[in-house]
């Protein structure tokens, strides 16, 4: 252990250091170029890193991937648009796209739902009370989708009929004379699905409340104020004041959770490793590649995913240039 | 005359708004969310009990049986954690894991924020063609899942023997952190002000020294927010880890508790130990650092 500890600290160091040693470098490099030529290429020093990064692990990869997406399962011939076809034309892929349908019409809307509430309401504790209260829901925001998982456990395990439950659920079911559940093997109406983005939602309200929290501090008091000298109840003051005021943050949360759910992968693998009918993209994805080693197949599922986020990522250049413009 | 004036003005403010600020929560809401709250950590609980039972006790019952006689000792133990970190019959050891999370995560924190930092510091105060451009790619870059690089990336990383490396994870996670590190810190660095660093360039301070003494300090809740961002991204992250550095002697902690998780005889009572050692030190961190981790969400961080 202690052996491998010393090596733990030594590949970090190293690690670490190797970055500072080759800006240094860079920046001798730069300095080192007369008058002009410095001023042109120091630049290239400082971002050089960060671009070459970019350029060799996101753009460089996804042009590959869309080539890999018109060619065989080792990449080594072109097929056209055969695994295009093959995949869509699998009923067991289009059960794993609408599966991902229902994570993306229900997650995002839950998390903005909930993360709302909550903190319109939590507003209204007393200081301590509303941070107390804020930390617990936010806290599994820094749990692991594995942890979640592991966790949840406690609430979804089944152990066989005749055996003591250990899982809440179950306990319930017994409770009131029951059947104990397999949940995870229930896919009647999709509830395995459900309860897996129980987890996933269990995860993300707390993201939600503090951005929607703060925007809603921000709400100037006097436009509250004026609606309430008009007459206007709570209720209508929140989804007519309010509400209003904190839509950009409430799109900001949404397409984040938006972009989370569409790429999901870990609660599924672990919990039910897509079986049961609770398949979703990224689980398929990594299916492909990993298990089935077809990067042809794989790859057409990435470009599948990439082009349905299309949308989103014009979306998010343009509010990004929008608030360029008014910095 | 005039006190009266303003504590009548107060008053009828106060009377105005009777369901609303701080302290006006009713009985109703404030049971509503002290159930919510006791609800959402209801599974947490149940994690922690049962990582403390014995086998025995975690097998014949339910975690919430505990209530029922807390202080009977024969079902308490701590003998899970004793195991899980060390090798035991489930072949996972928790305690190995541990160390790989640190080693994979702190240089997949730190060089990042290096690197973006210079790259801010060129986006925001060098005059050169092209940043515009560059920055409107690494918003647009924000969304992009990684899942797009990874199959090229596995490749490349087998022709290059690379594949169960830490360098192999290192380099992914710098790669796939590096927008949301560059768009993070430029956004700050933006809102510095720039008469600081004309002054410095008058006094014939270098770009160099500029970046480290100046900038590097005025940015620091900017980094604090990306660095605690970035750590839990990647001390949490299960996709990256389980393909480039697998199940061997490299393993790190999801991966390790993810194996576990199949277990259903010997070993099954470790998994909760097991979790609670996955979950321990991004929680700690998440506690102590919230400040900074909300800043990091506020300023609009989106990472795909």
């Amino acid at each position: 252990m202690a052996v491998k500890i010393l090596n733990a600290i030594l590949a970090i160091i190293g690690g670490i250091g190797g970055a500072m040693v080759i800006f240094w470098i860079l920046n001798k490099l730069a300095e080192s170029l007369k008058g002009k030529w410095e001023d042109r290429i120091k630049p290239w020093a400082f971002a050089g890193p960060a671009i070459l990064a970019i350029a060799v692990y996101l753009i460089y990869p996804a042009i590959v991937t869309i080539q890999y997406s018109f060619a065989n399962a080792t990449s080594t011939a072109y097929v056209g648009f055969k695994n295009y076809k093959d995949i869509l034309t699998d009923s067991s892929f289009l059960q794993v796209l609408f599966n991902n349908l229902l994570w993306i019409v229900i997650v995002p809307a839950m998390v903005v739902i909930l993360g709302l509430g909550v903190a319109t309401l939590a507003d209204r504790l007393q200081p301590r009370g509303e941070k107390m209260s804020k930390t617990v829901i936010f806290l599994p925001m820094a749990i692991s989708m594995v942890g979640a998982a592991t966790i949840w456990r406690s609430v979804y395990d089944y152990q066989p009929k005749g055996t003591p439950q250990t899982g809440v659920l179950n306990a319930i079911m017994e409770l009131f004379g029951r059947d104990p559940v397999y949940w995870y093997g229930t896919d009647k109406l999709h509830f395995n699905s459900l309860l897996l983005m129980i987890i996933f939602i269990w995860t993300q309200v707390g993201y939600a409340m503090v951005l929607l929290s703060a925007a809603i501090k921000s709400v100037p008091e006097d436009t509250v104020e004026a609606g309430r000298i008009d007459g206007a109840g709570e209720k209508r003051i929140f989804f007519s004041i309010i509400l209003p005021q904190v839509w950009g943050t409430v799109l900001t949360v949404f397409i984040t959770v938006l972009i989370g759910v569409m790429k999901i992968f870990d609660i599924v693998y672990v919990t039910t490793n897509g079986g049961f009918n609770t398949d979703v993209i990224g689980r398929r994805f990594y299916f492909e590649m990993f298990t089935d080693n077809n990067n042809g197949y794989a790859s057409a599922i990435v470009v599948l995913l990439m082009i349905a986020i299309i949308p989103v990522l014009i979306y998010q250049v343009r509010h990004f240039k929008a608030e360029e413009a008014n910095r | 005359m005039t006190t009266t004036a303003v504590t009548g003005t107060t008053q009828a403010i106060k009377q105005s708004k009777p369901n609303t600020g701080a302290g006006s929560a009713g009985l109703a809401v404030k049971i509503g969310l002290g159930i919510l709250c006791l609800l959402w950590m209801l599974p947490v609980l149940g994690l922690l009990i049962s990582s403390f039972r014995t086998r025995d006790a975690q097998l014949s019952s339910g975690w919430w049986n505990v209530f029922k006689s807390p202080l009977d000792a024969t079902q308490w133990t701590m003998k899970n954690y004793s195991q899980v970190l060390g090798d035991n019959q489930s072949g996972v050891n928790m305690g190995k894991a541990f160390i790989n999370s640190f080693i994979v995560t702190v240089p997949a924190t730190v060089i990042p924020i290096l690197i973006a930092a210079f790259a801010a510091y060129a986006f925001t105060f060098m005059e050169w063609r092209g940043p515009d451009v560059m920055f409107v790619v690494i918003v647009a870059l924000l969304v992009v899942p990684n899942q797009v690089a990874l199959v090229p990336l596995l490749k490349l990383y087998g022709q290059l023997g690379m594949n169960n490396t830490f360098p192999a994870v290192w380099l992914a996670h710098i790669g796939f952190g590096m927008p949301l590190a560059v768009y993070i810190l430029r956004n700050y660095m933006a809102g510095l002000p720039k008469a600081i660093i004309e002054s410095a360039k008058i006094d014939g301070a270098s770009h160099f020294t500029t970046f480290w003494k100046l900038i590097i300090p005025m940015s620091t809740p900017a980094l604090a927010s990306f660095a605690i961002f970035q750590f839990l991204w990647v001390w949490n992250d299960l996709l990256v880890s389980l393909i480039f550095l697998g199940r061997g002697e490299n393993t790190i902690l999801t991966v390790a508790l993810q194996g576990l998780q199949g277990q259903t005889g010997q070993g099954r009572e470790l998994i909760p130990s097991a979790g609670f050692v996955t979950i321990l030190v991004p929680v700690l961190v998440f506690l102590s650092l919230q400040r900074y981790f909300i800043r990091g969400m506020t300023s609009g961080a989106v990472k795909g």
